[in-house]
Order: C-alpha cells, then structure tokens, then sequence
C-alpha cells in the first residue's frame, strides 16, 4: 500500500522517467475542518491512475479529470473545493470545509 | 513542475536534508531551495519560518503569493536490540511512515530472516551510529537489556538532537542505568530526556503491544496532542 507523501512524490518521479504524463495536485490552501493538511499531494498519470489524498476521498474523482486537462494542455490549474461552490451538490465536502488544489504537469 | 526539481526534492529527502520549495503559483515559477542555501535566499527569513513549523502553506512577500512546501527530514527510528519488541515494530513502523533502523551486535539476533525489509546493521552502537549519524528528526529506542549494547547507544543519543529517548526496563533497571550514565558525566536534566518506563501506558504485555505503546509515544512526543482536555 503506497500512503506516505514520502512514496507519492517518488513515484510521480519514477511514473514521469517511464515515460507517462504526470500531474501533481497539492492542497495549497484549506478552511475549515479540510480533511487533509495543506501540502498533502494526490499523483495522477495520463491514464487516471492517482495515488495518495488530498481530501480522504470527497473530492479526488473531480481532481483526477481536471488533471486530464493539465497533463494533455500542460497548463496549471488551481481548483477549489467547498460548501460555497456551486457544484458542492456534486463533489462537496461533507465535513463542510473548503480547500483550494494546486494542479500541475510534471515536464 | 520540471522532472529536475522534483528529482532533486526527492533526493533531498532520500539524503535526510530540508528543503523547501517555492512556487510562485500565478507566474508559474518555482525553485527549489535546500537547507544550505537558505540563509542566502532573498526570501531567507519566510523560508526560516516555514521550515521551523514543519508545515507547508502560502506566503506574501512583495505583494507575491508563493506557496511554500516544506520538506523536513524523514522521521527515523533508531533501535538498540533485534529482539522480540522490534520484530513487532517493523511492520508497524513501516505503516507509521516510520523509517527503521535495528542495532544489534549479536549476530544471532540480527538475521534477515528475523528482520526481513528492515535495516538491519549487526554491529556495535558506536560504529553504527557514528556511522549513521542522530538528528532533530530521529527517535532512539534502547530494547537490549543490555548495558554493554545499550548503554554506548543513549550515550549517543543523549548527546544529539533526538527528538525522543526511550529505554526499555522496570524502574530499578532504570535507576542503575541513571547511575551509570551520572558517573559517565550527563547531568540528571540530560537524562531525565530519557523515557522510561517506555512507552504510553496502556498496560502493554505482549511484546506487539509494547511495541505499540513505544510507537504511539514517539508519535505524541512528534506531534504533540491536539485536543484540549474536557
């Protein structure tokens, strides 16, 4: 079982020398009861394999397509995640916090 | 973020030196700066702070927003004695994110097949330490029973930065020990740093459960408790 940041930015090392397009997500900013701690990272490959966490589970499927959009156009992008967005309906969290994720492709 | 700095992040880490890098999230910018060169980067005194706290997070400087991900050392825990407590500790350990490190000169103790996945170094506490070296970010745990293996290695660890001492014994083990290590010239406020009894107490019998009640110490004493007593 791969859990630690210690092994998630490893392998975003390892799965970006094989060749894969990589894209790192980070928690950059968090309000509120946010599940996981700023600097938490969730590793995505071009394929939508993802490894790690930046929210335990509420919000990751949002981020892993969004990072689809950073691996193919190389553009970063930050998404923000809350009870005051719109599509909290969709991909809200449930603990009511809000946190912002950083995404960008590793070149 | 380029192949190269990310790289270079993971060998920081891999090395056991800080480092934090710093991105400028809307320029798009990012670098990477290690532990050395900290106290000459521009940014220096945010840089300083953000790493005291362990934490990453934003921060202004210049009417700039960057976003500082701070990379501490590994916690590492370092282990006097291949003995039962630390075969339990191994797979714990490693699912703590606990890097380990089992001392032990015995041979007949200190087997890959006793210690599979762990490092393992079958030598005396003051070659394998001097070698290794102990930080702000290791925690060292004495489980020998054994003076001649023990003691050399809270000698060692009482004269660095360990973040956590412990020493496995009943009370007047303990008492002995403190005078032997009076006698070597440590003051009762260098070793009152040690913990003993070892570990919380949670009436740990079994060898798995000793191991547990040492683990669940050093992760308090790295952490800190968080809530506030009712």
């Amino acid at each position: 079982m791969i859990s630690t940041e210690t092994d998630i930015l490893r392998a975003a090392e390892d799965w970006a020398r094989g060749g894969r397009g990589v894209a790192i997500a980070t928690v950059v900013e968090t309000w509120g009861s946010a599940p996981r701690p700023v600097g938490s990272h969730l590793v995505i490959d071009g394929e939508g394999n993802f490894l790690g966490s930046v929210s335990g589970g509420c919000v990751e499927g949002a981020v892993v397509a969004e990072a689809a959009d950073v691996i193919a156009d190389g553009k970063a992008r930050m998404l923000e995640f809350g009870v005051a967005d719109e599509t909290a309906w969709q991909v809200g969290l449930s603990c009511g916090g809000r946190i912002k994720v950083y995404v960008e492709k590793v070149n | 973020m380029e192949l190269s700095t990310l790289a270079a992040l993971n060998a920081e880490r891999q090395a056991r030196r800080a480092a934090v890098l710093v991105s400028d999230l809307a320029g798009g910018t990012q670098r990477l700066v290690k532990q050395v060169a900290i106290a000459a980067d521009p940014l220096a005194e945010l840089l300083e702070r953000q790493l005291r706290s362990g934490k990453s997070g934003m921060v202004e400087a210049d009417g700039t927003s960057y976003f500082l991900t701070v990379q501490a050392p590994h916690p590492r825990v370092v282990v006097t004695g291949a003995v039962h407590i630390s075969q339990a500790m191994a797979p714990m350990a490693r699912a703590l994110d606990l890097d380990l490190v089992v001392i032990d000169p015995r041979t007949a103790f200190a087997t890959p097949e006793r210690f599979p996945e762990v490092t393992l170094l079958a030598e005396w506490p003051e070659e394998a330490i001097g070698r290794i070296g102990l930080d702000a970010y290791t925690a060292f745990v004495a489980l020998t029973h054994d003076p001649k293996i023990d003691d050399p290695g809270l000698v060692a660890a009482l004269r660095s930065d360990c973040f956590y001492v412990g020493a496995l014994g009943s009370r007047k083990t303990h008492g002995r020990r403190l005078e032997r290590l009076a006698e070597a010239g440590f003051d009762a406020t260098t070793t009152d740093r040690i913990h003993a009894p070892i570990g919380l107490d949670i009436g740990a019998v079994s060898p798995a459960e000793i191991a547990l009640a040492i683990l669940a110490e050093i992760v308090q004493t790295l952490r800190g408790p968080r809530r506030k007593p009712a």
